[in-house]
């Protein structure tokens, strides 16, 4: 047992660090940093700087054009990225789509899909929930039918997805659709993969609680595809949509996000003021800091503990969903601190201030005007992905046989 | 022991249930809280027709002479209905501050102007860098022949913008966080070198950054003796507070009504989601915590009226405390049982969610309260 990075591990840290110093834009880590609006550009530019360094798709295998990197080093190049304020790299096309089609797609849709998606030239959204089907996914009823054609064989997919997120910049979007209502509603799903410029789909905005645009409701009405984006086997779909959901589990914990956080909140409160004293001072405060540190500490090597033994070959199993409900609650603790740090500060509302272009006077601290919508929007994560009750139930009956 | 309303109050209470059913649907609070306003000036004539703005007056100033648990009852309801017009400033705080520390002349000239909805007002007190601590006032006053030259910042002044008059604390004498020298002074909004940046709220409401260079008043301005405004400021603040722990319960138990409405019609896995236990117990939750903060907020506005400062610190902040985090739990939990829903801005909850987090930062958050409370403990 040894919980010391090896000097190989650090000399890779610091590598890391090198290229973030020498690579990432400063106008891109300052948005970050100051919890600016991040524009699709954004977050395409950073890709690419990536992809031109050969580290595009870190938890990839090289055989698809990834580093091929063991937990640990994923591990110190996110912890990096996300101290460093990097934007993040979103997780449909790389850690969703691109596991499936590594896993299940034919070699044609590995050859033109994992290139693009690690190039940062298509940009992927989710089609998984519906309005009636949430938690009860597999209750999902947005219909392909297929159609035999001498042109080709296509599927004509009508019915609505819903809480797709950024699907209002998307290239693609992947798709769980019913093919089948025959025996039992697992085995009636199929994954298919949809070009988002197909006529008959139409993206519609729901602003979320903070004010702000991230999802979508998307609508399909009567839209071709063609039957050659089908992934894997005909209403095989299920398998493949729990083994896209183990991944997603294991990127939500992020470890290095909530570090970053937690610099952040320190840094706060020792500049914020209470009793004539800066707020860290405050033993109340402090201990609120202390005992989420210490739940974050916790996560950190459960993290890794997890991520190792599943080695690289297999799929995150149910142990991830642990790694969900705590990386989950510590980014809404964090997040909530760091609101809480601003006393009545917390009430203004600025959403002007987001803009990375806005040159006005800040509404007290220059550092308070996301916060409190940082702290509201994050109540998703404990509800996305899987709820945490979902969760719960996972490691309830995968775990514990119960 | 009685714990019921009387006859005219239950009238008051089913009057602005009525209110809020007819008049303050969620779709029209929505279109007011974009208003440049930010508020309705026709509800608040409603308000004085329904005498709420005159509740908390004595009758030989044109009020009805009601008690704190009569603004509490009225702060309830205007917590179940979301309600953005600024009560709490103008009422509670301002008008509690005259009622109790105003000179005969004060008194005649704004008690019935408030009563009768003519006057909006607003107290410009806490400053940056002070959080909730009311003894904190940097802000100076300059004696100048018979009159005061104002200097300083107030911050999150709650309606700043629409206050005809400000109610503005300032030092006589002192340094920032002594008790004594703190005095406060009537000022016209429109007085030369004072600046209002008025912005919205999380909520959906309004409040100000208010700057004052060189602001020039009468002597005739001061409200109370000069430098004696601590105690003031803490009754008037403790009572904003009792009214807040009011305001969330009425918010909580709206909010528990939607949520229970949901788990009954909401179905996954062919069955309504209440039908299970780990929703259940956590809809149960929040009821006891409701009803605990309920009885703690009716603490508060019995003890709001006390003579006795302490007994009255007491209740307000145990009140403000445990209702802070009733709220805050209830309100995260009403969220996570909707599911995506809950972090949605078209449906009601996400704005009872945010309106509960801005009650629990107004007027000293959770542990604020629980460390006054606490502090307490040792002097006893």
């Amino acid at each position: 047992m040894d919980l010391n990075f090896t000097s190989e591990e650090q000399a890779f840290r610091a590598e890391v660090r090198r290229f973030l110093d020498a690579r990432l834009p400063a106008d891109l880590s300052g948005k970050v940093h100051g919890g600016k609006r991040l524009q699709k550009d954004d977050f395409m530019r950073w890709q690419k700087i990536l992809h031109q360094q050969g580290w595009g798709a870190t938890m990839w295998p090289t055989e698809f054009g990834g580093t091929g990197w063991n937990a640990v080093q994923q591990h110190i190049f996110e912890e990096e990225c996300a101290d460093a304020c990097a934007p993040m790299q979103l997780p449909f096309g790389l850690r969703m789509v691109a596991p499936v089609i590594m896993a299940f797609g034919n070699k044609a849709q590995q050859d033109y899909f994992l290139p693009r998606i690690v190039s940062g030239e298509d940009w992927w959204c989710q089609g998984y929930s519906e309005p009636g089907s949430g938690s009860d996914l597999a209750s999902l009823k947005m219909r392909a039918e297929r159609v035999v054609a001498t042109e080709g064989d296509h599927y004509i997919v009508t019915g609505q997805k819903t809480w797709n997120t950024l699907g209002q910049y998307a290239d693609w979007i992947f798709c769980l659709v019913r093919t089948s209502t025959e025996g039992r509603q697992q085995e009636g799903i199929s994954f298919l993969l949809i070009d988002m410029k197909t006529p008959g789909i139409t993206v519609r905005p729901i602003i979320m609680l903070d004010g702000e645009h991230e999802i979508n409701e998307v609508w399909f009405e009567d839209v071709k595809v063609p039957a050659q984006n089908l992934v894997g086997q005909e209403n095989k779909g299920w398998t493949y949509a729990k083994f896209l959901l183990g991944h997603e589990r294991t990127g939500i914990a992020g470890v290095g996000r909530c570090k970053r956080l937690l610099k952040d909140l320190k840094a706060m409160a020792r500049r914020e003021m209470a009793n004539a004293r800066p707020l860290i001072e405050d033993q109340r405060f402090r201990d609120r800091i202390a005992q989420v540190e210490l739940e974050l500490m916790a996560l950190e090597v459960t993290n890794l503990r997890v991520l190792s033994a599943e080695g690289k070959k297999h799929a995150p199993g149910p142990e991830s969903s642990i790694l969900k409900i705590k990386g989950s609650e510590i980014q809404q603790t964090l997040t909530e601190l760091m609101m809480q740090a601003l006393g009545q500060y917390a009430l203004p509302w600025l959403p002007e201030a987001l803009d990375a272009d806005w040159r006005g006077v800040p509404v007290g601290a220059d550092y308070a005007a996301p916060l409190s919508g940082h702290y509201f929007n994050f109540r998703k994560t404990t509800i996305y992905g899987g709820s945490n009750e979902i969760q719960k139930n996972i490691i309830a009956q995968m775990i514990l046989g119960l | 022991m009685d714990f019921n309303y009387n006859e005219e109050q239950l009238a008051l209470q089913d009057t602005l249930r009525r209110f809020i059913s007819k008049d303050y649907g969620f779709e029209q609070r929505r279109a007011l809280a974009k208003s440049a306003d930010g508020f309705s000036r026709d509800h608040w004539r409603q308000f004085a027709d329904l005498g709420i703005l005159a509740l908390p007056f004595p009758e030989d100033f044109g009020g009805l002479n009601g008690n704190a648990v009569d603004s509490m009852l009225v702060m309830e309801m205007l917590g179940r209905g979301l309600v953005l017009e600024p009560y709490l400033a103008t009422v509670i705080l301002c008008g509690g501050l005259i009622r109790d520390n105003g000179s005969q002349v004060q008194k005649e000239a704004l008690l019935p102007a408030i009563a009768g909805g003519e006057l909006l007002m607003a107290l410009a007190h806490y400053e940056a860098g002070g959080r909730y601590e009311t003894r904190h006032v940097a802000t100076g006053a300059k004696a100048d022949g018979d009159g005061f030259v104002l200097n300083g910042t107030k911050a999150v002044v709650l309606a700043g913008a629409a206050a005809g008059k400000l109610i503005i604390s300032a030092r006589t004498s002192g340094a920032p966080n002594d008790l004594d020298g703190i005095s406060l002074f009537l000022v016209e909004h429109n007085a030369p070198g004072l600046t209002v940046r008025s912005y919205a709220t999380q909520d959906g409401a309004r409040a100000a950054e208010i700057n004052l260079a060189n602001v020039r008043v009468t002597g005739d301005a001061l409200i109370g003796a000069q430098g004696a405004a601590l105690p003031m400021v803490e009754r008037a603040c403790d009572y904003a507070a009792a009214a807040l722990c009011a305001e969330a319960v009425g918010a909580m138990a709206a909010l528990n009504e939607v949520t229970l409405e949901y788990l009954k019609t909401r179905k996954q896995f062919g069955q309504p989601i209440g039908r299970f236990q780990a929703l259940q117990h956590r809809m149960v939750d929040m009821v006891v915590a409701t009803e605990q903060a309920r009885s703690m907020a009716t603490l508060a506005a019995v003890k709001a009226d006390s003579a006795d400062a302490l007994e009255r610190r007491r209740a307000v902040s145990a009140a403000k405390a445990y209702v802070g985090q009733s709220a805050r739990g209830v309100g995260q939990a009403a969220v996570q049982l909707h599911g995506g829903m809950g972090v949605v801005d078209e449906l009601n909850v996400s704005h009872y969610f945010k309106r509960l987090t801005m009650i629990n930062a107004t007027f000293g958050d959770a542990d604020h309260h629980l460390g006054l409370f606490s502090d307490m403990l040792l002097a006893a």
